[in-house]
């Protein structure tokens, strides 16, 4: 086609964007099949994306999201699929609202820490185990986290949430909530800096910046360390991985209680800034979000980003959606589904192209290494 | 099914066959003075036979439980345990059968749950779109089989690895029923095909089930002779729980019931005795070999996802026909992966996804039918007697790890029935998945999975 530099870049971000227009395209059938206009729709959803107290809500949307996508690229980046994001973050969770609430009266900085560090290690104990099965028992992790994920919501939370319960009489019962010291301070006045006032009581969680700094350290991680190495090369080709002599069994503990690790932190935006604890509502479901956004972002940290906050922007449009009436909510649902698959098939079918590629130059440069010798002894 | 290998059963994997096929003895098997053992000799009756010997076993130790342990346990095997035990088992049955088709073509699917919900949808629009429950079961098995194809599509055609792929299929089709729910309950409610007089986002109409019968002379229908009844009355130990059983089998029996498990049989010859079941089972053990011998591989990886979603259809419309008789949203729970351990539990065939399916689908309906928890506590005690058989047969393969474990466990729920009156109301729910892991922790070894299972077959590559 043309420079093979440029070739490469267009097909890098082409796929991601043709399957965000592939999936806006698709969601357009949708929406004029159900009798409204999608323009109408996309043009509120944009509209309602611009106002800054939106703008709040899309970050506060987007900082699980990534942590989750974050925690499932660990995974991904090592060939595992911990499918149990899911059930590590709402066990984490649990734990950590029911031991901040525990203790009342701490110094506020090591409250925080104390819920953090719980939540962490909950979440590493609960994949761990999943790890644990498959490197002594040779059981497949995708299986056992989804049982592990029934096992947490429907056994474990649901024995213990009774037990200690706060029995104020309330119907949506929960463990106790946590002390004002024990909360996450709001970036409103940091981002008041650069805009206006925030008004709606909207608060940015300062979970924002936990999730910030995952995001730094798995880059670091990743790419900067002798073992993020290892992972990179056990994920590529585990057979020559190991006659390099990186111990896969051990590979695959550390990166199931990393990955879980991570997962411990998904509920944090929700118990230190938004509910305090954990109770019947619990948000679920942002382990398989997050699954969906590692792939769309290509476990990369900033890919990753970019997907939280689409999905973040996604989640925030439904409710203007339903306000002005233009659309169905669901359909961002719908959105949801299409731009994973969509953007899945583009990434593969690219993948595809960039081999033929490869294998075309190394013919053209094996043509030329059989042909120069010719030239030069003639 | 008399040509599968025999490794397939697991739960009566004869000593000999466990050696390695090059450590073969020198000494002739059938030498006079090798006096087969017990196991050995259970292990030499046909199939059929042994799985009959295990349920008569199971419904001994229930018995058993019933008489040791404290009273109202009877639940275990009274007739309406039996009938409903049959009832939810069908929907992970059909899941499980569903897993089996994809699978022995070489595509892992996450997705069932998603096709599922499909399913329900469809069953439902089915049924009150025309009128008939017969169309709700055609219908309900054509939405699961669009979601099996899309899942083709994605994995077969384009090479997408496949867990992904069921992950995305699950984001979607909760949003697509939702949505297409709510298109029906905006528009004209009573003309063909928007019918949804009644129904909203979440729910729909109310779509009942295929017609039920009382099997004549056995369980009374017809007004004939209710045979299996007055045995159970009879009250004799053992023969009046199994008589128990069986009449609760038979007895409001729907034919929607009758058709899932009539599917167990025709899997197992379609999978194994034609000519489309060698095709589809190549798929997931060797594809090369396969299209070496000019078998489309494609094609037979389509038809076996294809059927995969449309049996993972079936068993939607099964729970909106005949459990709940409604749609409502996420009324699946989680059944499609449920079905997915079946089919693991199973070892990858038919009969071992149908006592899978009947193993995870009974504490299901203990939790609804045994109100106090005493039934589901006596269910400890089975649970510590199973541990404690794999403990004994761990031992006698000198297998020191397993045996404690199993050893430990075995006590810990032995206390724990012992320490409590009844058990608390979150243990049904979560029983099926724990006896999945514990199947998987001391049996992994012996399961066997198609070996291209998940793997990405690209023709020529």
């Amino acid at each position: 086609m043309t420079h093979p530099t440029i070739r490469r870049i267009v097909l890098t971000v082409g796929a991601p964007i043709s399957a965000v227009f592939f999936a806006v395209l698709l969601s357009s059938l949708f929406l004029l099949i159900s009798g409204s206009s999608p323009f109408q729709a996309y043009i509120d959803m944009i509209e309602n994306a611009s106002r800054l107290e939106t703008f709040v809500d899309i970050l506060n949307e987007a900082t699980p999201l990534y942590i989750s996508a974050i925690a499932a690229a660990i995974g991904f980046r090592m060939n595992l699929f911990n499918i149990g994001v899911e059930g590590q973050y709402l066990l984490a969770a649990f734990f950590a609202a029911a031991v901040g609430g525990y203790f009342a009266g701490l110094p506020p900085v090591l409250h925080v820490t104390l819920i953090l560090i719980v939540s962490v290690l909950v979440g590493a104990a609960y994949a761990g185990l999943a790890g644990a099965l498959k490197v002594t028992r040779g059981i497949n992790e995708v299986i056992s986290t989804i049982m592990l994920n029934f096992i947490a919501v429907g056994g474990i939370i649901a024995w213990l949430i009774r037990e200690w319960a706060d029995d104020t009489g309330a119907t949506n019962s929960g463990t106790t909530p946590i002390d004002e010291s024990g909360r996450m301070p709001s970036l409103n006045g940091l981002l008041e800096v650069f805009t206006r006032e925030i008004s709606k009581g909207r608060e940015l969680t300062g979970v924002l910046l936990i999730a910030i700094l995952v995001g730094i350290t798995y880059h670091l991680f990743i790419n900067r360390t002798r073992i993020g190495f290892d992972f990179r090369a056990s994920g590529y080709n585990p057979m020559a991985a190991r006659a390099g002599g990186i111990p896969p069994k051990r590979m695959v503990m550390y990166a199931m209680l990393l990955s879980g690790g991570v997962a411990g932190l998904v509920g944090m935006s929700e118990v230190l800034s938004q509910r305090y604890k954990y109770d019947q509502s619990f948000i679920q479901g942002l382990g398989f979000n997050g699954i969906a956004i590692a792939l769309l972002g290509r476990n990369n940290p900033v890919g990753i980003a970019i997907g939280a906050l689409l999905f973040g922007f996604l989640n925030a449009s439904s409710g203007i959606l339903q306000i002005t009436g233009s659309a169905t909510p669901e359909i961002v649902q719908i959105m949801k589904g299409i731009i994973v698959l969509s953007a899945v098939i583009a990434y593969e079918a690219v993948r595809r192209v960039k081999l033929r590629d490869e294998a075309r130059s190394a013919a053209e440069a094996t043509e030329r290494m059989s042909t120069e010798p010719e030239e030069a002894l003639a | 099914m008399s040509d599968q290998p025999r490794l397939t059963s697991w739960t009566t994997l004869p000593d000999s066959e466990r050696a390695p096929a090059d450590n073969m003895s020198p000494v002739d098997p059938v030498a006079p003075d090798l006096k087969p053992t017990l196991f050995e000799r259970y292990a030499a009756l046909s199939a059929p036979v042994r799985w009959m010997t295990s349920a008569a076993i199971g419904i001994f130790v229930l018995s058993l439980v019933q008489t040791v342990g404290r009273d109202d346990t009877t639940v275990l095997t009274e007739p309406g345990t039996a009938g409903a035990m049959l009832r939810f088992a069908v929907p992970i049955l059909l899941a499980g059968l569903g897993g089996l088709f994809s699978e022995r073509a070489g595509v892992v699917n996450i997705g069932l749950e998603g096709m599922m919900i499909l399913g329900t949808w469809f069953g439902a629009w089915g049924t009150v779109n025309f009128g008939s429950p017969w169309a709700g079961l055609v219908c309900g098995l054509v939405g699961g089989a669009l979601g099996g194809l899309l899942h083709a599509i994605a994995t077969v055609s384009f090479g997408v690895d496949h867990i992904i792929s069921g992950v995305a299929i699950n984001i979607l089709t909760p949003g697509l029923a939702r949505f297409a729910s709510d298109r029906l309950s905006e528009a004209d409610r009573n003309s063909f095909p928007t019918k949804w007089e009644g129904g909203s986002i979440t729910q729909s109409p109310r779509a009942g089930g295929l017609p039920k019968i009382n099997v004549p002379y056995l369980a009374g229908g017809n007004d004939t002779y209710n045979l299996l009844g007055e045995i159970d009355d009879a009250n004799i130990f053992f023969v009046s729980d199994v008589a128990g059983v069986l009449e609760g089998f038979m007895t409001q029996l729907s034919l929607f019931t009758v058709i899932a498990f009539a599917l167990v049989p025709v899997s197992a010859v379609l999978l194994w005795k034609t000519r489309m079941g060698l095709r589809i089972r190549i798929c997931g053990e060797r594809p090369e070999a396969g299209e070496s011998l000019g078998v489309n591989i494609y094609l037979y990886k389509y038809v076996g996802v294809i059927m995969s979603g449309a049996m993972a259809g079936l068993a939607g419309a099964f729970i909106v026909m005949e459990l709940s008789n409604v749609y409502r949203e996420g009324q699946t729970q989680g059944r499609g992966f449920i079905g997915l351990a079946a089919l693991i539990f199973g070892n990858w065939r038919p009969v071992g996804i149908m006592l899978g399916s009947l193993l995870f689908g009974y504490p299901f309906v203990l939790a609804l039918r045994d109100g106090d928890g005493v039934g589901t506590h006596a269910l400890l005690l089975v649970i510590a007697i199973a541990l404690t058989a794999v403990m004994a047969w761990s031992i006698r393969q000198a297998n020191r790890t397993d045996a404690t474990i199993a050893g430990g466990l075995a006590a810990t729920v032995l206390l724990w029935w012992a320490m409590t009156d009844v058990a608390p109301d979150w243990l049904p729910n979560t029983m099926p998945y724990a006896t999945v892991l514990l199947v998987l922790v001391f049996m992994s070894q012996r399961l066997r999975m198609p070996a291209a299972d998940g793997q990405i077959y690209r023709k020529g590559e």
